[in-house]
């Protein structure tokens, strides 16, 4: 059979790692016994002195592999000059591959084409967590790692450049993999001259020198995604197309039902059907295992399990009123000024508003998928779990194995915007590998996929604050409820998702606590704080704006359905009730929504943001809503919100524009404007993308997603009963304004624009139409019973 | 099991599969192609779909013996990463895509509908577009890249 690009090899090494290896001129082995290479590590012990350094070429991972805690990240330099860089941060479709390498090129002054990226591979690649936040977090970018390693090699290639030389290393310069001396550019030596065949085991040096930001020739440069030529022309190789020698295809069966438990198993349901393997049953995790995929499918759709009746579900239509009503809590004060009461009593305007957010889901376009060899005490998976190392240590849980005797290589899936299957289907390819002894690919159906993942949650906000004569805001409050069930499994809790509980683990407990303790420092990573509020505890002020009195208290409850991050977990659910709040109190004070937010920001960054936004949106300066509104017809209007993202992770100002058709109720977003600020910048069109992606997820978001129920199981499970916006839907122009902050801290901004659609949204909706929505998503129906109820 | 004959980017190969297999599974199992997805297997979001007889259809949900012995062309059908297909090429260029797993159905849409169509207006092309999704939501560079590659044959 014809194999197209590269066979997924069974081997210890990755296709991958082998061809970059080979690429650098050497094996692990190899480098360690004769060739020349210097090598920076990122622990103290240095690589060479690793088990994983020593693990022969094509050894399976096993008794040889290393403990969790030692496998060491690093960069090699081949005595060809070409650079391996190994990192735990992996690629799930933001551009975090290409950026990496690109920070690694700049450090070390190499061409993109000689850097080799190796990653997440619990064999290989140090544990750096979960890739997560659609890279919203700086860590992602590994700019302290990896780019402090490639600094440390490049200091140590400059110091030898310089004895080698007879000059001191200010004098010298390097391009192109080449040191040369600055003002005699004849005398010059490569860096595969410098490593030779000689070895050099550095470990990293924190205080290696970055270059500045002003010497960039790489980073900061719109370099092209390198995986794009595989993926246009089908040649990538996703988790989905792994194949493997003697794999059988698996299919899982769930419960007909939320609680449903296993009673009976008919395993000659399915007996004499053609290619089928095996019916596996752990506790109440079922499967079946077929020679081929189309037979898997058929297999489990007619394998007879008897279930117990589930366990009942809240009603959908009360559900926001059983939200606010269920004990026990959890609660956290985030932020108490001990006197907003009084500050309310006491203004001459007192605004109360509830807002309304659902469960949304991940839903991506392929369902998960994930392959695994496991054998009698060893286990190999390919996942496209967004965390090797946390995924390894619950795999092995869950198969009763030692954690060091299971390894786990990331490969693609479809973009995943927070845990969606990825983990629960890696699970399943394991528990039914296990019970085949071969290797087993699963494919979650449709309905799998969405009636079971760890959805977005459920959120209710009340509002609440007070103006003075001049429309000052003196205090805020913000109170909420959102449920919690599950979530990323960890290192420990695999029963965090689906599988992982139906093979006997327990999701992590919920813990009831009420009252809440006093916060004693300022944590806005749940963007619970509004951003007009100045945040302080004691003397000191953390906040983005300038409102000192505020009471800021969320409650947790148990969920019916499992839970989960979603593309900005709970900052988005906030911050579409504050900033949708926050029109609202600038409507009251007859105040420009622009003007009245930069009235009460003292972050000027945020500031910036906000008007860099407005400027690029022509924006016109009035209070809302728009004046001589006519309550027929197609009404147009604009809105803006803002955040300071995870209260320190990112600048975002959005514009949205909007039409309402007032027969209808059909709102159809024309044109939007982002102002962002996430420090420096590394790629500016990955980041682009990123803005402009989440400003459409956003879209998607705010006016058609919400998971929906019937008294015992999720009903909406595929795309006609849960809706997102298609490719033929007329997008908005987005037009995206990047600010770019060379010389201060890296944020993340893959989350930033999604956080803002919807209070921009119902913002540019009341300003059109006078009609205030605060529930999402804006249906056609709910924004005409808001039209048919204004005044 | 039956022997079917299937002709995949030129090639003609004989497989012996149940004949009610819809086509996804052969093309993604059977011959390892790795255009085609499976992404719902309900005909509601486009990822699988493949060409044939200059239509775009959705494998998914069409039984192998359905095409037996028609030309039938994938994504890997129209390019490759050394010599793209210029509508793959518009893709680079415009670095129209995110995880790039829906990619397969949105080229594949585009690329059935303007052969038949090479005058379409924007919003047709959006018409045609209509039943395929993208998560990541890259829609607005994806449909740049079309009209890119749509008026570059023009
Ligand atoms: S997989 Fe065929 S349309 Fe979705
Ligand atoms: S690029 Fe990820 S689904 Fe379209």
């Amino acid at each position: 059979m014809k194999k197209f690009w590269k066979a997924t090899s069974p081997l210890a090494l990755t296709p991958e790692a082998l061809s970059a290896l080979k690429a650098a001129g050497f094996s692990r082995r190899d480098f360690l016994k004769t060739s020349g290479a210097l090598l920076v590590g990122f622990s103290t012990a240095g690589p060479a002195s690793q088990p994983a350094a020593s693990q022969a070429l094509g050894e399976r991972a096993g008794a040889a592999s290393p403990p969790a805690n030692q496998v060491d990240s690093w960069i090699a330099i081949a005595a060809n000059g070409n650079v391996t860089a190994y990192t735990g941060k992996c690629e799930i479709g933001q551009g975090m591959s290409t950026v990496q390498t690109q920070l690694v090129a700049e450090e070390l002054s190499v061409p993109l084409n000689r850097v080799t990226l190796i990653y997440s591979d619990t064999a290989f690649t140090p544990d750096q967590g979960v890739t997560s936040g659609s890279g919203s977090h700086p860590a992602n970018f590994n700019n302290t790692n990896l780019a402090q390693g490639a600094a440390t090699a490049r200091e140590a290639l400059f110091r030898l450049a310089a004895a080698h030389l007879g000059a001191t290393a200010d004098q010298l310069t390097a391009a192109d993999s080449v040191i040369s001396v600055k003002n005699d550019p004849a005398k010059k030596v490569s860096y595969g001259q410098l490593v030779g065949g000689k070895k050099f085991n550095l470990t990293l040096d924190r205080n290696a020198k970055r270059k500045p930001a002003s010497e960039w020739k790489v980073l900061g440069t719109p370099v092209k995604r390198e995986d794009l030529p595989a993926v246009v022309t089908g040649q990538f190789e996703f988790v989905h197309n792994v194949r493997l020698p003697g794999m059988l295809h698996g299919r899982v069966v769930r419960p007909p039902a939320v609680g449903a438990t296993v009673v009976r198993v008919d395993e000659s349901s399915v007996q004499d059907m053609p290619g089928v393997v095996q019916v596996v049953v752990k506790k109440n995790f079922v499967g079946v295992v077929a020679q081929k995929p189309w037979q898997a499918i058929q297999a489990a759709d007619r394998l007879k399990v008897t279930w117990t009746p589930g366990t009942g579900l809240p009603s959908y239509s009360r559900y926001y009123d059983h939200l606010r009503n269920q004990k026990p809590t959890r609660d956290t004060m985030v932020l108490d000024s001990r006197d907003s009461e009084q500050k309310l009593a006491g203004a001459a305007t007192v605004l109360k508003a509830t807002y309304y957010h659902p469960h949304q889901m991940h839903g991506s376009v392929g369902s998960s998928c994930a392959v695994a060899d496991v054998q009698a005490d060893k286990a190999t998976i390919w996942s496209p779990t967004q965390g090797v190392w946390p995924q390894r240590n619950t795999a092995a849980m869950v198969l009763g194995l030692k954690p060091e005797n299971v390894r786990v290589i990331y490969r693609r899936g479809s973009g995943c915007y927070g845990l969606n299957g990825a983990d629960t289907v890696s699970y399943d390819a394991a528990l039914l590998s296990q019970a085949a002894g071969k290797p087993v690919r699963v494919q979650l159906s449709r309905q799998d996929e969405m009636a079971w993942e760890n959805y977005g949650s459920a959120f209710v906000m009340d509002e609440r604050a007070g103006l003075d004569a001049q429309g000052n805001i003196v205090a805020w409050e913000h109170e909420s409820w959102s449920p919690t069930l599950g979530g990323r499994p960890g290192n420990e809790t695999p029963g965090n998702v689906i599988t992982g509980m139906l093979a006997g683990f327990q999701p992590q407990e919920f813990a009831p606590r009420s009252p809440a303790p006093e916060p004693r420092e300022f944590n806005n990573n749940g963007n619970a704080v509004p951003s007009y509020v100045a945040g302080c505890i004691g003397a000191e002020c953390y906040g983005t704006g300038t409102i000192k009195s505020a009471r800021i208290l969320g409650h947790n409850v148990r969920s019916s359905f499992w839970t989960g991050p979603l593309r900005s977990p709970g900052r988005l659910q906030n911050t579409f009730a504050q900033e949708s709040f926050m029109d609202e109190l600038a409507a009251k004070a007859k105040a420009d929504p622009v003007a009245f937010r930069l009235r009460h920001l003292r972050d000027s960054r945020l500031s910036e943001v906000l008007q860099a936004a407005a400027k690029a949106a022509n924006w016109d300066a009035r209070p809302s809503p728009k004046p001589g509104i006519r309550k027929t017809g197609v009404a147009t209007g604009r809105g803006v919100s803002c955040v300071l993202y995870e209260g320190r992770n990112g600048y975002c100002a959005l514009v949205a524009e909007v039409e309402v058709n007032q027969s209808t109720g059909q709102v159809a977003v024309r044109r939007m404007f982002a102002g962002n600020d996430c420090g420096p910048i590394s790629n500016p069109d990955g980041l682009r993308n990123q803005i402009e992606g989440g400003a459409l997820q956003g879209v998607s978001r705010a006016l058609l997603e919400e998971v929906t129920w019937d008294d015992q199981k999720v009903n909406s499970f595929d795309w006609k009963t849960y809706r997102s916006l298609p490719l033929g839907f007329e997008a908005p122009k987005i037009e995206v304004v990047l600010i770019n902050r060379p010389n201060e801290r890296a944020m993340g901004a893959g989350e930033t624009s999604i956080t803002l659609v919807a209070s921009a949204i119902g913002n540019a909706i009341f300003d059109a139409t006078g009609a205030r929505i605060r529930q999402v998503p804006f249906t056609p129906e709910r924004v005409k019973a808001a039209l048919d109820a204004r005044a | 099991m039956s022997v079917i004959t299937l002709k995949v980017n030129g090639r003609t190969h004989s497989l012996d599969v149940d004949p009610t297999t819809p086509l996804l599974y052969v093309l993604s199992d059977d011959l390892e192609l790795r255009g085609p997805k499976f992404g719902c297997g309900l005909s509601q979001c486009g990822a699988c779909t493949v060409i044939v007889k200059g239509e775009a259809i959705r494998s998914c949900s069409t039984p192998v013996k359905d095409v037996e012995g028609v030309e039938i062309t994938t994504l890997e059908g129209l390019g490759s990463p050394e010599k793209p297909h210029p509508i793959q090429q518009a893709f680079i260029e415009e670095a129209a895509s995110q995880c790039g797993f829906c990619v397969n159905g949105v080229i594949m849409t585009a690329e059935a509908f303007l052969d038949k169509n090479p005058k379409a207006t924007e919003a047709q092309i959006q018409q045609a577009l209509a039943g395929v999704l993208c998560r990541c939501f890259t829609h607005v560079r994806m449909h740049r890249a079309i009209m890119r590659y749509a008026q570059g044959r023009a």
